[in-house]
């Protein structure tokens, strides 16, 4: 027997079967974060200084390569899932769907941007 | 459905200050300021990866006074949203539900971000 009322079956309403996918998800990429953040934020702090050189060959070693990809990768996606619920709580409509298709876009070429960057570096090109 | 001419249930400005619930809000808020700031983040990335000068741009906003601003913000962002995450995920966890509890783990996220962001700036900027 269904649950749903037949004005909600027409209009396609109710689960989409994801659950609480989104919610889970959000709780994992936190979690990821907390030690990807404290490395991050250790590694300004002990940084000697900001020159081009010195970040460079900070961000070229492949252990600090693989962890900034982590951390952007991880970041992105945990900020995607923020932004999605604050703009389904404040906008609504086509503007809600508008808003986060667009915000889909920036988040992709964003994490692409970031993605290229630091292979670009840590793999030696230029 | 017109739902507009239907009247509204008490906002914002009808409640007390109370921690709790100012923490919650502030939460939303940081995550949102965090997700501006990862605009940065991914400059500089994408200025390290393009050369010298494009680097230099992107140090040269960071540096200015406004980028300093923004910096010093985001690294109270980064504490707070960092200090009450691990709170929700304890809440999560059906731990520390209790009033006087979440009451007593706020001020706890309110000292300890403070303290990070104060220990942070000095060894940055002294």
């Amino acid at each position: 027997m269904s649950l749903k009322s037949p004005l909600g079956k027409v209009l396609g309403l109710g689960s989409a079967k994801d659950g609480t996918d989104h919610w889970w998800s959000q709780r994992v990429s936190a979690v990821a974060m907390i030690p990807l953040t404290l490395w991050f934020a250790f590694s300004m702090l002990t940084m000697p200084d900001f020159g081009y050189f010195t970040v460079r060959s900070w961000m070229a070693a492949p252990l600090n390569a693989v962890l900034l990809l982590l951390l952007v990768g991880t970041l992105l996606y945990h900020s995607k899932l923020g932004t999605q619920v604050v703009v389904e709580d404040y906008v609504h409509g086509f503007k809600k769907v508008a808003t986060l298709i667009i915000l889909k876009f920036i988040y992709a070429a964003l994490a692409v941007a970031a993605v290229f960057s630091i292979l670009r570096v840590s793999l030696g090109a230029v | 459905m017109n739902t507009r001419s239907r009247p509204l249930s008490p906002h914002l400005s009808a409640y007390k200050f109370r921690i709790t619930s100012t923490l919650s809000i502030l939460h939303r808020m940081t995550g949102v300021a965090l997700t501006v700031g990862t605009l940065l983040l991914v400059a500089w990335l994408i200025g390290a990866a393009g050369g010298p000068e494009s680097y230099s741009a992107v140090t040269a906003f960071a540096g200015s006074i406004v980028g300093r601003v923004l910096v010093a913000g985001w690294i109270f962002a980064f504490f707070y949203h960092l200090c009450n995450g691990v709170r929700h995920l304890f809440w999560d966890a059906g731990r520390g539900f209790e009033i006087e509890q979440a009451r007593a783990s706020g001020w706890t996220v309110v000292v300890v971000s403070s303290v990070a962001t104060l220990a942070s700036l000095a060894a940055f900027y002294l």
